[in-house]
């Protein structure tokens, strides 16, 4: 029976692929740094020769050591995209296992081939890491933080990241060192601050792990924030932990000092690492409103700003992580609003790319790393690290959300909780902390391997059992749709409908601060980061220019206009007609002859002969009567319009004046401030001014590419009559670059 | 109940205060109108009937519970829409929704107002109706359509405000 059966041949085909390419990918890099020798080898004899004989010119020479350090890195990083390039194409395996799982194997395998071969395997180096792997995933996460969702949740987030890691830390390391006493176990030497140094490094969420593992299975918004807003902002109770036992564990001893001092600095870590991240933000925002004329160097802007911040940060031993966050999410909406959409597409593929290749090295490196590195393996401590992590964690959701729940409005279900709880994984974050540990602890390797095996329990186990039991509990999933204009309306609506509320109940919640937080970023920051005119422009209009936009460049690249879905619905169907409604009974009689004209016409198109001409002939038909009923029409709104565009000051009214009462229905010009309006005695000049038809002239709502936007008219009686006259114009002759959805609305009675 | 009028207007929040008492007095029973058509005043059972449409939904709701809350506040967002009562929001009264969304910022600009609001309108009517001959009407969104559209936004999450910190039947008994 061979081991693995496939359904279909091509996956044996790929299966193939895939280890040749593993074993290419392996034989260029042993080939690469065998050469080493060489070449110090003819080094040595050309030293010698030259003194003796004239050597001939040498057409073609080999000189590694030149390009060497580069060489390997484009290897190794081109090995690892060879790989996910290769799971891709089995489908099989990638809806199995979580795509991290596979890197790691990998991982494993490459660095046992390199073992095998006799070569000292790379270990994943924690500057290498902490300097440039790690920041593209984090920069990428912050930049595209779901906003909203975030900070609703805020305070869940911050009791789970600070209190959960806290009580994880202190839980594991206490029990640990409780099983370090018992003599069996052979560890009497472990005093309590060690494993409180292992508890502090263990106890962590990752977000490289979690978002590789999330990022599969789709859950929906709330859960998924809560698990990788609690991953991101645990950093600094990281750094915090692991910078106080590492300097304690050294002198042994711990004063009440010392724990206060260590609250201290854990505001000071946080908050400071918050304070130097927002600072870079707003300088990149700034840069960002002078860089109209060089749209070419805008992204490196956005990069190189958000790294400065993360290296300033890691400098004064403040959180890097919440720095790069902060940058993030302060820089984002205004220099999306400065920036071409070029550079924008540019910084999202940027980084997704960048983001995408560090995941894939790290858990590569993390394989390698694995069989490389010196391992002290302890049955009990191993076993009893990674049950502890699991209980703990159980422990501290289930605690955190009892309290959580009764301050919270929508409260956390079940379900919910059990998915925090499941998805707190441990990554590559925790084995460089490890890693960084000095050689002076005995500890160790030992604490190494236990790190190493609750990683890949972590990731193996949980990461590949999440996607199946997320399917039979049923949790919800997210929305996969794309953004609707009523939705974004509603949830505008709704902001504004529930800071109303609010303020009646006279209770100051979330949506009263977010309220001034919004007034004050409009009124002050927005002018001086945004450039030009644009910072008056409110969310809603940006979001709907933004899918013109897009439904502009859709066309340009298609052709033809898109439609979102498939209907053929357009615009004629629910544009009111553009002429003020006659009476009821006048308007039946219009259908009436209309209809009867259509069904004349349409039978005399079926009574001839299909040609282009008789098509012709029938429209021109309609066109008579058409054109008929639009002069009444015109005659009768030019009768009306006369009474609005006159301004009263001008010319006193006549004595038998009708008192024109338009209903909101029937009226387009309505859309105005006032829902009806009411003709008394010469009203003051500006109500007549008001009502004129100003911009209330239909224009064809612009579905297409129009990017810049007609801006509102002011109201201008000159202006009015000009309009008028267009819509006159309009009418009764639709013009050559109208297309089919503009038909005129007349036509749909 | 007067009193709350008259602090709670603020400059930021008088387009909702426009809305929000139309809606508080709509559902009223002592609707009488003074002489320049305003209401002054509202009880206080009226005042709970309408602020009972931001409860968050309990912990262990079933599916159908939660449908039902969803639609009782998307009832009441309908109602908020649907200025003159007669099952539909019209073209006009959609434009008029969001022109009062966007003259909150200050930059009233009706053109692009009118384009969002036409947009929106053939959003719905494309997803509600599907298909429609050319010489159609589509008269306006009914609440179903309403319900349709916005399925997706979960509003038995969003739309509720919180009252007190107390669970509020212990108050009413």
């Amino acid at each position: 029976m061979p081991a693995f059966s496939c359904a279909f041949p091509g996956c044996r085909r790929d299966l193939l692929v895939i280890v040749l390419v593993v074993f290419v990918g392996i034989g260029l890099h042993i080939e690469a740094s065998a050469p080493a020798y060489q070449s110090h080898g003819t080094e040595g004899s050309h030293l010698t020769n030259i003194t003796n004989t004239k050597k001939a010119f040498p057409v073609l020479a080999v000189n590694y050591e030149h390009v060497r350090k580069p060489f390997e890195i484009a290897l190794w990083i081109l090995l690892a995209l060879l790989m996910k390039l290769g799971f891709h194409l089995i489908p099989r395996l990638s809806a199995v296992v979580p795509e991290s799982c596979l890197l790691i194997v990998v991982g494993l395998l490459v660095g046992g081939l390199i073992k095998v071969i006799g070569e000292e395997p790379p270990v994943l180096d924690s500057q290498l890491f902490f300097l440039c792997l790690l920041p593209p995933i984090i920069l990428d996460a912050g930049y595209f933080l779901p906003i909203r969702p975030f900070t609703e949740n805020v305070g869940t987030i911050l009791v789970f990241a600070v209190i959960g890691t806290l009580w994880n830390a202190f839980f594991m390391g206490g029990l640990l060192y409780a099983l370090c006493q018992i003599e069996s176990v052979g560890l009497s030497g472990v005093d309590l601050l060690a494993c409180l140094l292992f508890g502090s490094i263990v106890s962590a969420v990752d977000p490289v792990a979690v978002l590789a593992v999330f990022e599969e299975i789709h859950i929906n918004e709330l859960v998924h924030i809560l698990v990788f807003g609690e991953s991101l902002l645990n950093d600094a109770v990281t750094v915090v932990l692991y910078n106080l036992f590492e300097e304690f564990s050294k002198v042994g001893t711990v004063t009440v000092l010392d724990v206060f001092l260590g609250v201290v600095c854990f505001f000071v870590v946080s908050l400071g690492g918050v304070l130097v991240g927002a600072i870079y933000g707003f300088l990149a925002a700034f840069t960002s409103r002078f860089t109209s004329h060089t749209r070419v160097i805008e992204p490196l802007f956005v990069f190189l700003y958000s790294y400065m911040a993360y290296l300033s940060s890691e400098m004064f031993h403040l959180s890097g992580i919440m720095a790069l966050i902060a940058c993030g999410v302060v820089m984002r909406p205004y220099v999306e609003a400065n920036i071409s959409h070029k550079s924008y597409t540019t910084i999202k593929y940027f980084l997704k790319m960048w983001s995408s290749v560090s995941e894939t090295l790290i858990f590569i490196f993390l394989g390698v790393s694995t069989v490389a590195g010196p391992h002290a393996w302890n049955w009990t401590f191993v076993i009893t690290t990674v049950i502890l992590c699991l209980v703990s964690r159980v422990l501290g959701v289930i605690g955190l959300t009892f309290i959580i729940n009764k301050f919270r409005i929508v409260k956390l279900t079940k379900k919910d909780q059990f998915i925090v709880a499941y998805g707190g994984l441990r990554g590559a974050i925790a084995f460089s902390l490890g890693y960084l540990l000095s050689n002076s602890h005995q500890m160790r390797n030992l604490f190494l391997t236990a790190i190493i095996t609750v990683i890949f329990f972590t990731v193996f186990v949980q990461g590949m059992t999440i996607r199946p039991l997320v399917e039979l509990l049923a949790v919800k999933k997210k929305k996969e749709s794309k953004p609707s204009i009523n939705e974004e309306i509603h949830t505008e609506f709704l902001d504004h409908l529930l800071t109303g509320v609010e303020g009646v109940c006279g209770h100051y919640g979330h949506y009263h601060w977010k309220e001034k937080l919004n007034r004050f970023n409009k009124t002050y920051v927005k002018r001086w980061l945004i450039a030009g005119e644009n910072f008056k422009e409110p969310e809603l209009i940006a979001f709907y220019r933004k899918m013109e936009l897009k439904q502009a460049i859709m066309m340009v690249e298609s052709g033809q206009l898109p439609s979102v879905l498939p209907s053929t619905i357009s615009m004629q169907n629910i544009q009111p007609r553009a002429i003020p409604r006659v009476s009821k009974k006048r308007e039946e009689e219009i259908r009436r002859i209309l209809r009867a004209n259509l069904q004349n016409n349409k039978q005399k198109m079926r009574s001839r002969s299909y040609s282009r001409h008789t098509l012709f002939d029938a429209d021109e038909e309609d066109n008579v009567s058409e054109v008929r009923l639009r002069k009444t029409k015109i005659e009768m709104e030019r009768r009306m319009s006369h009474y609005l565009t006159v301004p009263a000051n001008r010319e006193s009214p006549r004595p038998g004046v009708r008192r024109v009462r338009f209903e909101s229905d029937n009226q387009v010009f309505s859309a105005d401030s006032f829902p009806t309006v009411h003709f008394e005695q010469p009203s003051p000049p500006s109500t007549p001014d008001a009502v004129s038809l100003e911009e209330e002239v239909p224009k064809r709502p612009r579905l297409k590419a129009d990017i810049e936007g007609p801006r509102g008219n002011a109201s201008d009686n000159r202006q009015g009559e000009l309009d008028y006259q267009r819509l006159a114009r309009c009418l009764s002759d639709p013009g050559p670059n109208k297309d089919k959805e503009d038909d005129d609305p007349f036509m749909s009675c | 109940m007067t009193g709350i009028w008259a602090w709670s207007p603020e400059s930021s929040i008088s387009f909702v205060s426009d809305s929000l008492k139309k809606t508080f007095l709509s559902n009223s029973r002592n609707f009488h109108q003074n002489g320049d058509g305003t209401v002054e005043e509202i009880s206080f059972e009226e005042f709970l009937v309408v602020m009972s449409h931001f409860r968050p939904p309990a912990l262990n709701m079933t599916e159908e519970q939660r449908e039902k809350v969803r639609r009782e506040k998307l009832r009441f967002l309908f109602n908020m829409h649907d200025t003159d009562n007669d099952g539909t929001i019209t073209l006009e009264e959609y434009r008029h929704v969001v022109e009062e969304l966007l003259s909150r910022s200050g930059a009233l600009e009706k053109e692009t107002a009118k384009g969002i609001a036409d947009a929106a309108m053939l959003e719905v009517a494309s997803i509600s109706m599907g298909h429609m001959e050319p010489d159609e009407f589509y008269e306006g969104i009914t609440f179903e359509h309403f319900l349709k559209i916005l399925k997706d936004i979960e509003i038995e999450m969003k739309m509720n405000i919180r009252f007190l910190n107390m669970d509020t039947t212990t108050l009413c008994k």
